[in-house]
């Protein structure tokens, strides 16, 4: 069990952030809401469809108006940076080549590596794999994007990047973002909307003003990030022993 | 007692369900139509040259060394009986029906299925094949589906290859060294070998051993454990079961397709 009567909105048009300490199962609400996974109870509605009842064709159509950026960027490792980025294009829509050509040029030119399309992905630092990921996350102009530990393993330099695209992104084409993250200050440093999840509940919800000034004991510490508190800092044996006898 | 009952039970019972999941499995990869035809056959080529072209080397040079090595044992025989010009028979006659199938499907599970188990396990630890569902692709038909007809088609060819290889290398050494005459070891070989009986039998083996080997292969990747831990052992497994697999349904297909019943 990872989640336990979980509700939470994603308002259209805007950033909201999920955050919440390592292993809370933010990973696990992304995939739940791009119907990877399916609940054991509960429903998820995306674009006021309920995802987990759609059939598979219908579910794919649904998905081609989702981007997801993966933790690792997940680029095609036999696909150049161009292929990797028109690969969805061709996939879905009917344009021919010198337009295909034109928007992935576009895409790559506004993440900045329009001049790295030629390379193979085994060839991209970290950080750049990730914004051709995400070049490729809005190579269909999605409604929704979400963006599954952008941050994590980036210098601060990239990590500016990145905060600087999502920004961006959202501003220009009015996508819906979600950010799964645990990197306080570049959340809230760009969301309209936070929520922080922890042992499988939603403990704050809010704007970011808000999640600051909260005076809850568990949104304190993982603010401000102290080691001991409501999240104790040594691992209980109770929850081993629990764990091993439910198996 | 009762325990050991159970548990043999219940290995058995998961053993069932992941035959039943692998039939499932391969089934939705082949059956799901490729949208784009033009690229369908792209991915075939490409994934034809990986995994038949590059399994050249190892077959052609299996197969010339097991060929040496059979004319010098059969020449050291059948000498003996002053039939030596017959090797060319022993030679043809062992490499189409059981070495070439056999030792091909053998090198090919080594060769080619563990760089497929290796490949697929490496794609879904990096989240490509999620990448795939997300972007509204089928991972089945895109990366299972080429990968498996490729393996299909070349193990066959291979294996026709690997006894052409042998009946060259053995001819090299009995005809080139061991002084048999060309005539009698090309005459005999056309007399004994007949198409249906040997070509075609051969044939089929090899095509059972590559459906069965690269099944496994590309099962093993999909389905493992997305860690560097977890693909060393799928691609174990994958070399292990296919091996096993392959020796079985030789015995069995031998003894259906030659087995005096």
């Amino acid at each position: 069990m990872i989640y336990e009567d979980v509700s939470l909105d994603i308002p259209r048009g805007k950033i909201t952030a999920v955050m919440g300490p390592s292993g809370t199962g933010k990973t696990t609400l992304l995939k739940l809401i791009a119907a990877q996974l399916y609940p054991d109870s509960g429903h998820i509605f995306v674009d006021g469809q309920d995802i987990h009842s759609l059939s598979r064709s219908d579910l794919y159509k649904v998905r081609e108006k989702i981007g997801m950026l993966f933790q690792s960027g997940a680029l095609f490792s036999d696909m150049s940076v161009f292929e990797n980025v028109a690969f969805p294009l061709q996939e879905h829509t009917k344009f021919d080549a010198s337009k295909i050509e034109r928007i992935v040029l576009e895409k790559l030119h506004s993440v900045g590596l329009r001049g790295a399309a030629k390379l193979l992905p085994s060839e991209l630092s970290g950080g750049m794999a990730r914004r051709v990921a995400l070049a490729r996350a809005i190579a269909l102009d999605p409604e929704l994007v979400m963006f599954d530990e952008p941050f994590t393993g980036q210098d601060p330099i990239s990590k500016g990047v990145l905060v600087e695209l999502i920004r961006q992104l959202n501003d220009g084409s009015g996508i819906t973002s979600i950010v799964v993250s645990h990197d306080v200050e570049e959340s809230l440093s760009i969301a309209d909307h936070v929520c922080i999840l922890s042992g499988g509940h939603v403990i704050a919800q809010g704007a970011p003003s808000d999640i600051r000034a909260s005076d809850d004991a568990q949104v304190k510490q993982f603010l401000n990030g102290e080691p001991d508190g409501p999240v104790p800092f040594h691992y209980p044996e109770s929850v081993v022993d629990e764990q091993r006898s439910q198996r | 007692m009762m325990n050991s009952l159970i548990s043999l039970g219940a290995g058995f019972l998961d053993w069932l369900e992941a035959v039943g999941r692998a039939g499932i499995f391969i089934v939705q990869s082949l059956v799901r139509l490729p949208v784009r035809l033009g690229e369908s056959i792209n991915l075939l080529i490409r994934q034809l040259y990986s995994v038949g072209v590059l399994s050249l080397v190892i077959i052609i040079v299996s197969g010339t060394f097991i060929g040496m090595v059979l004319s010098l044992q059969g020449y050291s025989i059948l000498a003996k009986f002053g039939s030596s010009g017959s090797v060319g028979q022993l030679l043809a006659l062992s490499l189409l029906r059981e070495l070439g199938p056999v030792v091909t499907a053998l090198l090919f599970a080594g060769r080619a299925g563990s760089s497929l188990t290796a490949e697929i396990g490496l794609m879904k630890a990096t989240e490509q094949l999620s990448s795939y569902e997300m972007m509204g692709v089928d991972p089945l038909r895109r990366v299972i589906a080429p990968r498996f007809i490729a393996g299909v088609i070349s193990l066959p060819l291979l294996s026709f290859v690997f006894s052409a290889a042998g009946i060259i290398g053995g001819m090299l050494v009995s005809v080139g060294w061991l002084g048999v005459s060309d005539g009698s070891f090309w005459s005999l070989m056309q007399q004994s070998v007949n198409f249906d009986t040997d070509v075609i039998n051969g044939l089929i083996k090899a095509v059972v051993f590559a459906v069965v080997v690269t099944w496994i292969a590309v099962y093993q990747g999909y389905e493992c454990v997305p860690t560097s831990e977890g693909i060393g052992k799928a691609t174990t497994r994958t070399v292990v079961l296919g091996s096993l697999a392959i020796l079985a349904l030789d015995f069995i297909l031998t003894a259906a397709m030659f087995g005096d019943f």
